[in-house]
């Protein structure tokens, strides 16, 4: 009989260790369930690993690795402090819209100027905006001790319906000829968040994923805002006992999140989505939840834990084309990587032994 | 098989058990008769807890034997072990707050009579033994002593041979401790043999007939303890002469008291608390004040109110004239409060995090050691070191994760953070919980020390003989309520006990022995 014993610390080597093997379980059972579906497991998973990258189409998928990065990054490095003073923000998608709103409505308010303040104004906004969104289970949970997971989750929807009436009222494109949408910004020079070297997908989104990367290890390593983030999410007594305010915190966590999440709406609506419309949300902000963990809460994890995946969305959607593969079993496929990762981290605190006969 | 051997009740031959990286018990032997009180002493980790858990079949010994009456005794779990007549009342009540007594009680039985009977049957013993209780009280309302007698009920109904009591009176009065032994002895009287585990030497030489001392897990001696010295048994237990900690003169310092609570009165903020009513004392520069209580009455809370972890009106806490009343943790340090919690692991430091980051836990202000928000790793590096040197904290070095260090060595870590810092005010509760008795001394000596250098000292703690030792004034919490502060020169055990509130629910009248009259007089007088 498999028997778990506690680790007096967790293992450094296994809390390493457990991504890779988590991959590597995810392709194994990916497999299983493409062949299960009647594809060439290989393939398939070829398709969603390498393809990409080194395929045929190679030159145009890559650029698209940071466009789809760029996002899960951002937000994911927002969620990850709050995931590790345990305040769960499951709402980011949410965020993600509201800040995608507060923006593009702000630039479009101007249209047509030329400003070169215009763009700095919607970034600022944007963030604004996925603050707000997030500062509303945060205030709820202060004053009524409500989820704010729940909360946070359901104003997802509440953002999806805004969004279908921005799109379909507000922000509609008067030269739109009656299609629901706002204007293209890519028509839009000063609210335009293109390219920044052509050819590599890079834009401020990108650029303001790797800050908030710098920023938050800098934040988690040497400051004392990110030394009580860790020592509320291991030992709430304790954290009281340093000093921390758990109100505080919990509005530090959900507010920095949440706008987060509402600058990757911004830079996505003014750049790779061009537009406001009602399917504007794409589940980046999900996603990202599963990056967070991957990336094992660490900044630098939560950069490679986007990289790849990135490129199982990019190879993922290959796959659709090529193959012909359901995308619910490529959202299934994703889905196992969470799985298999929280399955592994019982290695990195719990050794495993066959129990023989004499027991405690 | 000899003929002494099936005299006795239980007897043990050779007992060993290992768990990884130490040996819990080494070859233990010794035996038990039929009524006799027979003590298990030891220091902390000096295996009497491991023993226990074996003969009530919650360990299985890797190696040795057992024999019941002669028989060949091996419990798999604790239904066998209650099968053969051993019953065992844990230092940790297994008790929910939220059902009554009878309640509490049937949940403990393979086959539980009806509510009725049962309570019948709990009124029973309770009279036949001298521990009044009522059956439909809400376990939540009970006292530690109250709720001990609740186990010792629920253990009696078995009818047992065997009896283990684990540091049964770290939760008492001076008076229930009275009342307890007069049970046990009724007990041992009619022939249940009682196994009695316990550090306090006063107390195994009132009650026990014999007693096996044990340290690491070896039996070291076996004696009457009537016939020998608490001196020796300490000694016996320690393994070395103990050297009781040396008081410097106290030196009188000018000023406004370092110290001064007026009023204290908050709510406490954990289901079934105890709320502050009324709190009100001054420590004095160079004071040491000993709060005493049971378990229970008001020490956490007060703590969390003195840290500030607990938030108060305005007025409530002064320091040296200033007010802090409704300030947090962090503004008291920087006013010179230093705090010691009684948990370790989970309040007074963060399990998962190494010895470096919960030495800034609590180090952060006094410290210095972060400017400017940013945190200075190699000063805090620095100040981890000096305190594992300082305290003589056994630990392979200050990366390790606090939860990965021993509960004494913890202590002393913890102890020794605060102290470091310099501090004009600390308060510490339960200073020695847990710690060996060299270990102790010495953490006693260093707050003798720091009370010498000037700092205002208020100590927590339920070892009365330790605030004996220790204090300057004395004073206890019952109910949340603080009694006046009197000095420890004079004092009498019996006014102690009244101090912590006599014994608690001594109001049934049917309690027949002369002392428990008594008690119960000094309870009216309370």
């Amino acid at each position: 009989m498999l028997k778990l014993e506690r680790r007096p610390a967790p293992s450094r080597l296994w809390t390493a260790a457990t991504p890779v093997l988590a991959v590597i379980a995810t392709m194994i059972a990916g497999g299983l369930l493409f062949a299960a579906l009647g594809k060439d497991p290989v393939e398939a998973i070829r398709t969603i690993f390498w393809d990409p990258l080194f395929g045929e189409f190679a030159s145009y998928s890559r650029p698209q690795l940071l466009v789809k990065a760029g996002p899960l990054i951002l937000i994911a490095i927002g969620l990850s402090l709050g995931f590790k003073a345990q305040v769960w923000n499951i709402g980011a998608e949410g965020q993600y819209m509201m800040g995608a709103l507060f923006g593009a409505a702000t630039g479009l308010a101007f249209y047509p100027t030329d400003s070169v303040l215009l763009f700095p104004a919607m970034v600022v906004m944007g963030a604004f905006g996925g603050f707000l969104w997030a500062m509303i289970p945060a205030v709820l949970k202060l004053r009524f001790g409500t989820s704010e997971i729940l909360v946070s989750l359901m104003l997802v929807y509440v953002a999806q319906h805004i969004m279908s009436a921005a799109s379909f009222g507000m922000l509609k494109n008067p030269e739109g000829m009656g299609f629901p949408g706002s204007r293209n910004f890519q028509h839009y020079p000063a609210a335009f968040n293109g390219e920044l070297i052509a050819g590599t997908g890079m834009h401020w989104g990108g650029v303001a994923a790797l800050g908030a990367v710098v920023a938050a290890y800098v934040l988690l390593s040497r400051h004392i805002l990110g030394f009580h983030i860790r020592v509320a999410g291991e030992a709430p007594r304790a954290a009281r006992f340093a000093g921390v305010s758990p109100a505080l915190l919990t509005s530090v966590c959900l507010g920095t999140s949440g706008a987060l999440a509402g600058l990757a709406g911004l830079f996505e609506v003014t750049g790779p989505a061009g537009q406001i419309t009602t399917d504007f949300a794409s589940g980046y902000g999900f996603t990202a939840i599963i990056v967070a963990f991957l990336g094992r809460l660490h900044p630098v994890g939560i950069l490679l834990a986007g990289l790849l995946m990135a490129l199982t969305y990019i190879g993922g959607e290959l796959a659709q084309l090529t193959l012909n593969l359901p995308s619910a079993a490529v959202q299934a496929f994703q889905g196992m990587l969470l799985f298999f990762l929280l399955a592994f981290d019982v290695l990195a605190n719990f050794r495993i032994r066959l129990a023989g006969r004499a027991r405690a | 098989m000899t003929g002494t051997e099936t005299a006795q009740l239980l007897t043990i031959r050779g007992l060993t058990k290992a768990y990884p990286g130490v040996i819990a018990n080494s070859d233990v032997s010794f035996s038990v008769a039929p009524g006799e009180v027979h003590a298990l002493l030891g220091e902390n980790g000096a295996g009497k807890s491991t023993l226990v858990k074996a003969i009530y079949g919650l360990v299985r010994p890797d190696a040795g034997e057992m024999r019941m009456r002669g028989e060949v005794y091996a419990p798999s779990e604790p239904r066998a072990a209650r099968a053969a007549g051993v019953a065992m009342v844990f230092q940790h009540f297994s008790l929910f707050e939220a059902l009554n007594v009878a309640e509490n009680v049937a949940l403990g039985m393979e086959t539980p009579p009806r509510q009725r009977e049962l309570s019948a049957k709990i009124r029973a013993v309770s009279e036949a033994y001298g521990l009044p209780l009522d059956p439909s009280r809400l376990v939540g309302d009970l006292s530690a002593g109250e709720r001990q007698r609740v186990e010792i009920i629920r253990c009696l109904l078995q009818d047992p041979k065997l009896l283990i009591m684990d540091e049964p009176t770290s939760v008492l009065t001076p008076q229930e401790v009275e009342i307890l032994f007069a049970t046990l002895r009724q007990l041992s009287a009619e022939g249940t043999a009682i196994l009695y585990i316990s550090h306090k030497l006063e107390e195994i030489r009132s009650l026990c007939d014999s007693a096996t001392i044990l340290r690491r897990g070896k039996v070291v001696a076996t004696c009457t303890p009537r016939e020998v010295s608490a001196r020796d048994l300490a000694e016996m237990m320690v393994g070395t002469a103990l050297t009781p900690p040396a008081r410097a003169p106290r030196t009188d310092w000018a000023g406004a008291p370092a110290l001064e609570v007026t009023g204290l009165s908050v709510a406490s903020p954990m289901p079934f608390g105890t709320s502050l009513k009324n709190v009100g004392f001054a420590v004095a520069r160079g004071e040491v004040l000993g709060i005493a209580g049971v378990a229970g009455n008001g020490q956490d809370e007060l703590l969390l109110a003195l840290s500030g972890e607990l938030k108060s009106a305005p007025g409530m806490v002064r320091a040296a004239g200033v007010d802090l009343g409704d300030k947090g943790p962090n503004d008291r340090r920087r006013a010179g409060f230093v705090v010691a919690p009684e948990e370790r692991l989970g309040h007074a430091a963060a399990p998962g995090m190494s010895l470096v980051e919960n030495a800034l836990l609590s180090g952060a202000i006094r410290m210095g050691l972060v400017r400017r928000g940013f945190i200075d790793w190699a000063a805090t590096r620095a100040f981890a070191e000096g305190v594992v040197r300082d305290y003589d904290v056994r630990t392979p070095g200050t990366h390790v994760a606090a939860r990965a260090l021993s509960g004494g060595n913890l202590q002393k870590f913890v102890i020794g953070r605060e102290l470091s810092q310099e501090p004009a005010v600390i308060v510490i509760n339960q200073p020695t919980w847990g710690v060996d008795a060299s270990a102790a001394a010495a953490i006693r000596q260093v707050i003798l020390d720091r009370a010498a250098a000037g700092a205002a000292v208020v100590v927590i703690s339920q070892d009365l003989d330790e605030l004996m030792e220790i204090a300057d004034r004395f004073a206890a919490l019952n109910e949340g309520r603080l009694s006046v502060p009197r000095p420890v020169q004079g004092l009498t055990m019996e006014e102690i006990g009244l101090m912590m509130g006599g014994a608690h629910g001594m109001h049934v009248p049917e309690i027949g022995a002369a002392h428990l009259l008594h008690a119960e007089a000094a309870d009216a007088e309370a």
